[in-house]
């Protein structure tokens, strides 16, 4: 780079910073590449016939596509109805989580009433605690009450709030001038119509945020499934996908069929609502100094 | 609960109406002051969380600190035995220690390879670049992808003949090991699919560094300052705060680590030679295999104390070099 025979202009900062800028721009097409190839692969294979997965050197574009893999992977269990469960169990905890959270968030944000700080610290250390730790205890809750078996487990945490989220909305509500709340006081608003007319309104981006990680959070969730749900019938496609490990092992081309289609609503849920993922995430750093 | 509650608001009231005629001119309409009234509006809004909180969270906890000294198994009574569950664990239960290790070792490596990978992305994604909403969106992609279909991908890819990464580990004359089916190389193999996921934790610190004033670096320019000086003596100092948040986050998390193990060997068996033994997959069997509750309950509260005297040597040392802004530094 920096040849005692090149010219002056090689010695220039813009120069110097070019080349900096595309030894990244390289290091970063290099990354995306490693970050899309397995990505790539899934469904490369869940394309390819049984002979041709087996076959040395793998082939990385299929040679022919069967994409009927696809539709004799979904007939090998009940996968409909397992779909359908899953959007229920999706959609329902995710109305709770938004309602609830933003209830709770309005509280620690607006409402000034005693122990409010204290509480909000006990919010936040909640999130401290690992939850295997309660997940026996839990465990043993549900069953007495019966719950075993039922989608209850599974919803009712959903309308009981959640530290994260209740800390992402209050950060956002913080930001909404108190006056807005005072006038809407003096106009004889109680708290309640205040959350409802103004502050759902006005959040709506942080809320959409909080439904799009609910969702998503139910959609993946296998382990409040794998302890509440047995029958068959129940399943949701995470808890239905693990069991069908054991009956097409070895069968890639379907098992990889099976992953890219219970994956697919949740990567285009992220293209189409990119934005709100990457503000969540960046909501969450709002603590800073 | 709800009823403690709002005595606890009407005393708050009476005292009011003794203190001031003031506060009670302003809301005589309704009959409360206006208070009293944001003080039962308070907790009737965060009701939710408070059942949630005491249901879920303070009353489990208290529950498994008590089953930890039973030998309750959900169908017969239990019994008070003392510390034995806690003995059992160090000195006869050898997969205890296996797992104890195995999880140790995954902490180990896991949280400051993840830590310094979201560093070193977010530092190339800073960068002014054509393009760069897309790299963004791209690395972070595989963040939101989780659950079994993501477990099942990594199983064909570290399929020893025939998987994509000893594939391309063979165009540069490298024989791949057996990854999943080699206890040597298992806890690797994780940690690997770990790193695929990096760019989810990128984005704190994309956030952090983009508030840093760009006047900041043009000083340091002028100065003379190469890229690592810059790095070294305005970022680091200026993202400490979440690395610090990150460290502590991730420590706990790292502890959980249990699906990948579960569904990636036969069905939590803990793969070859017990190297996917982790915690809490030996917790799971006891407790939901063999109905061990008062076991599992103990190991539980074992964990519970090994992750917050972490977090509290974390916050310990993070004193030493978390950097605040505003604040006096030391």
């Amino acid at each position: 780079m920096r040849s005692t025979t090149a010219p002056k202009f090689h010695e220039t900062k813009k120069f110097k910073e070019n080349v900096r800028l595309t030894i990244v721009t390289l290091l970063l097409i290099a990354g995306s590449t490693l970050i899309l190839l397995p990505l790539w692969w899934m469904i490369s294979t869940s394309l390819k016939s049984p002979a041709e997965i087996a076959q040395y050197p793998p082939t990385f574009i299929p040679k022919e596509f069967n994409f009927s893999n696809y539709i004799e992977a979904w007939q090998t269990a009940p996968f409909t109805r397992w779909a359908l469960n899953t959007l229920f169990l999706a959609v329902v905890g995710t109305i709770g989580s938004v309602l609830v959270n933003s209830l709770v968030a309005y509280a620690f944000a607006k409402i000034k009433f005693k122990g409010r700080n204290t509480i909000f610290v006990l919010v936040l250390s909640t999130m401290l605690i690992p939850g295997f730790v309660t997940m026996v205890p839990q465990y043993i809750l549900f069953s007495k009450l019966g719950w075993i078996d039922t989608y209850l487990p599974l919803l009712v945490p959903a309308f009981l709030g959640s530290a994260f989220f209740i800390f992402l909305l209050r950060q956002f509500m913080m930001g909404i001038p108190n006056e807005l709340i005072e006038a809407a006081v003096l106009d004889g608003a109680g708290h309640l119509q205040i959350w409802w007319n103004i502050m759902i309104p006005l959040t709506k981006p942080a809320l959409i945020t909080v439904a799009i990680f609910s969702f998503n959070g139910a959609w993946n969730d296998l382990l409040g499934p794998l302890l509440y749900i047995n029958d068959e019938s129940k399943y949701t496609l995470q808890i239905g996908l693990q069991t069908c490990k054991g009956t097409v092992q070895t069968q890639w081309h379907y098992l990889m069929a099976m992953s890219v289609t219970v994956l697919l609503p949740v990567i285009l849920l992220f293209f189409f609502f990119q934005r709100y993922f990457i503000e969540g995430s960046n909501l969450s750093s709002g603590t800073k100094g | 609960m709800k009823s403690s509650e709002s005595t606890l608001v009407h005393t708050e009231t009476g005292s009011k109406v003794i203190r001031g005629s003031k506060t009670i001119e302003t809301a005589r309409t309704k009959g409360l002051s206006r208070k009293a009234k944001d003080n039962l509006a308070g907790y009737l809004f965060i009701s939710p969380w408070l059942i949630g909180f005491l249901g879920l969270t303070l009353g489990p906890l208290l529950f498994s600190l008590a089953a930890s000294f039973t030998d309750y198994n959900i169908t017969s009574k239990m019994n008070f035995i003392g510390l034995d569950n806690y003995k059992r664990m160090f000195t006869m239960d050898d997969l205890f220690r296996t797992s104890l290790f195995n999880t140790v070792y995954y902490v180990i490596f896991s949280v400051p390879l993840t830590t310094a990978g979201a560093i070193v992305l977010a530092v190339l994604l800073n960068q002014k670049i054509k393009g760069m909403k897309f790299f963004r969106t791209i690395y972070y992609l595989p963040a939101v992808l989780s659950g079994v279909a993501v477990y099942f991908l990594w199983m064909q890819l570290l399929s020893p003949s025939t998987g994509l990464v000893n594939t391309m580990l063979g165009w540069f004359g490298i024989e791949g090991p057996a990854w999943l089916f080699d206890p040597e190389w298992t806890k690797p193999a994780l940690l690997m699919m770990k790193m695929w996921s990096v760019g989810g934790g990128m984005l704190l610190y994309l956030a952090i560094m983009q508030g840093v004033s760009p006047q900041m670096y043009e000083a340091a320019d002028i100065e003379g300052a190469s890229p690592w000086q810059k790095f070294y003596y305005i970022t680091l100092p200026m993202i400490s705060p979440i690395i610090f948040f990150d460290v502590i986050t991730s420590t706990i998390g790292a502890f959980q680590i249990f699906q990948e193990a579960y569904v990636m060997t036969e069905n939590g068996s803990g793969g070859p030679g017990n190297s996917l033994l982790f915690y809490n997959l030996h917790m799971w069997n006891n407790a939901f295999e063999v109905f061990d509750m008062g076991y599992a309950s103990a190991m539980a509260w074992l964990l519970f104390i090994i992750v917050m005297v972490l977090t509290a040597v974390n916050m310990k040392l993070g004193k030493r070099w978390v950097h605040y802004e505003g604040g006096d530094g030391k």
